[in-house]
């Protein structure tokens, strides 16, 4: 008993049997999952599947319908102080104080969190590191959509949260900030800070998270290391571009997974479908093949293939 | 300070800088309409003197009142308007994320609408002072009326706050009830003069205590025992803040 209780406070957050309605619609339908400390936790999922919802939820913003969520063990709302101090969470939309200009909003914030002058050298460093040295003192009224997001991060991490929480960071972030985040986001997990991020850019959470959850319909989905998660469907592509020759026999055109200026795309079961056998029927078919090329899936069909699934079900 | 404390300092003082940018704005804006009115009123009814008010020129009679009208209106408008700026702008999600807890929200936003207060009665005090000299015969119950009255606004003016969507809410809370029940309150006249019907409504309005309240604590002599001034006001304080201190802890509106 006082093992479980010592591992379960050792969770950077535990999300217990977490529900949230608006009216009729069923936001979250009973989630629950625990992120360990130091982990870089990926939450994926389509469009309204509650990933907002339920981060909204651990942040303060929406009291769930029933269920609890603890950060670092503490409640988030009977011990809500401890827990928020805990946290840094930054939001999906993307919400600024006209009123104020960047450092005095960074320090502001601060100051929420109890923090004084010693975190100005801080401040300092993130804006530096976020690129926003040039804005320091410019009014936030004035900054673009993407300088708003960095300062919406930094504000999030003006108390150094041990767990941070970050909402579609790089939604709307061109490429080259979109590198500056993740080499960020990265020296900040490798400082210990527990990171979940939501995206969907699919190679992102792919590249950088080494656990992740799939969220559909207010549901949890998958919940697996990516490594599992990728190695969950054995299937693999084969891509052949088609010459001058026989069209593909029908035995082979259910397994189309795409078709394109000549280029086939069929997806295989290994189990099923061993590579042998498919070349042995396109050539008894006479099919011409100019090129081969065959690819792992990605988390892009992973996801497609469990969010689909999930709404046939 | 602890971490608590500190956090309630920040929100205060956010709160305090917000109408501060605009010093000029929140300060003059009031002491210009209230000069307007004592051109208007007190040179038009220069004559006249106020029964019950002996002694007393007509302009000094209007000035304690329309300072505490400006009051009512202006503790009334900063917290309403800060509130509903930031749940429209969507920014109110920085202090709900915050480790803020309900008493540290309603202390910092009462108390900076009691900074306005002070800075707007002493501008206009200050700038009437051209035309009349008021005698201060009651410091202490002045100071306790101003305080419960700017504060009951300033906690009227969350409960608004949280309740409205729109900043058009906002204006008809105020157009609709704040600013008929200030003028209805014997700013210009003492409630003596009215009709029977207007006599006993006017002895409801929490306003009235308000301003008549206020007029003794500078001449000493008011309309009603300042007993029964006091209770009205007090009473009508803890209700409002009872509401408003509750809209927060539940987070109504706010954490949805
Ligand atoms: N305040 C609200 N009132 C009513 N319904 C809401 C509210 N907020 C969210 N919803 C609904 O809850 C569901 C989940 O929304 P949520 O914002 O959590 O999705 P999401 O996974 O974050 O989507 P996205 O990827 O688009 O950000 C949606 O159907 C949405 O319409
Ligand atoms: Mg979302």
């Amino acid at each position: 008993m006082t093992a479980t209780m010592n591992t379960s406070t050792l969770d950077a957050l535990k999300i217990d049997a977490v529900q949230k309605s608006y009216g009729s619609l069923q936001a979250l339908k009973g989630v629950s999952f625990s992120i360990n400390r130091g982990e870089f936790f990926g939450l994926l999922g389509p469009n309204g599947a509650g990933k907002s919802t339920l981060i909204n939820t651990i942040a303060g913003l929406t009291r769930a319908t029933s269920g609890h969520i603890s950060v670092l063990g503490h409640d988030t709302v009977t011990d809500f102080r401890t827990a928020r101090r805990l946290l840094g969470v930054v939001p999906q939309e993307l919400v600024f104080d006209p009123f104020f200009n960047v450092v005095d909003m960074l320090r502001i914030q601060a100051g929420y969190y109890g923090c004084g002058e010693e975190v100005w050298p801080w401040i300092d460093e993130m804006i530096e590191r976020l690129e926003l040295k040039a804005k320091r003192t410019a009014s936030m009224r004035s900054l673009s959509g993407g300088m708003k997001r960095r300062v919406l991060i930094a504000q999030a991490l003006v108390h150094k949260p041990p767990v941070v929480i970050l909402d579609e960071p790089t939604a709307g972030v061109d490429v080259e900030l979109r590198r500056t985040l993740w080499a960020f986001m990265r020296d900040l997990h490798s400082q210990g800070t527990t990171v979940v991020l939501t995206t969907h850019y699919l190679e992102e959470a792919q590249e950088m998270c080494s656990r992740i959850a799939i969220l559909d319909k207010g549901e949890v989905k998958a919940l697996e290391t990516t490594g599992a998660l990728l190695g969950r469907h054995p299937f693999r592509f084969l891509r052949l571009k088609l010459g001058e020759g026989a069209p593909l026999p029908d035995t082979l055109r259910g397994l189309i997974a795409s078709e394109k200026d000549g280029v086939v795309e069929l997806k295989l079961e290994i189990a099923k479908h061993p590579i042998n056998s498919v070349f042995a029927a396109l050539r008894t078919a006479g099919v011409v093949i100019e090129d081969v090329h065959t690819r792992e899936p990605d988390l892009e069909d992973i996801f497609i293939e469990l969010t689909r699934a999930g709404s046939a079900a | 300070m602890n971490p608590d404390q500190r956090g309630f300092y920040t929100l205060l003082k956010k709160e305090v800088m917000r109408f501060w940018a605009v010093l000029g704005q929140t300060v003059s804006a009031p002491v210009i309409t209230a000069l307007l009115y004592l051109l208007v009123f007190a040179q038009a009814l220069s004559g006249r003197t106020i029964a019950g008010y002996e002694g007393l020129s007509y302009t000094q009679f209007l000035v304690p009142g329309l300072i505490m009208m400006t009051v009512i209106q202006n503790a009334f408008a900063n917290t309403s308007s800060s509130l509903i700026q930031s749940k429209v702008m969507g920014n109110i999600v920085f202090t709900l994320m915050a480790p803020l807890g309900p008493l540290e929200w309603f202390g910092a936003y009462i108390l900076a609408a009691l900074v306005r207060s002070v800075l707007v009665a002493v501008a206009m005090l200050a700038v009437t002072l051209i035309f009349v000299r008021l005698p201060i015969e009651q410091p202490l119950a002045l100071l306790a009326v101003f305080l419960l009255s700017a504060g009951s606004l300033a906690a009227l003016g969350i409960i608004a706050g949280l309740w409205a969507q729109k900043f058009d809410q906002i204006a008809a809370f105020s157009n609709f009830i704040v600013t008929p029940l200030s003028f209805l309150s014997g700013v210009f006249y003492s409630v003596h003069a009215l009709p029977a019907f207007w006599y006993t409504a006017s002895h409801l309005n929490p306003f009235f205590y308000m301003i008549d309240g206020f007029r003794y604590g500078f001449f000493g002599t008011a309309d009603m025992p300042i007993a029964l001034s006091l209770a009205w006001i007090t009473t009508f304080f803890a209700v409002v803040s009872a509401i408003a201190y509750w809209m927060l802890h539940t987070g109504y509106r706010m954490r949805k």
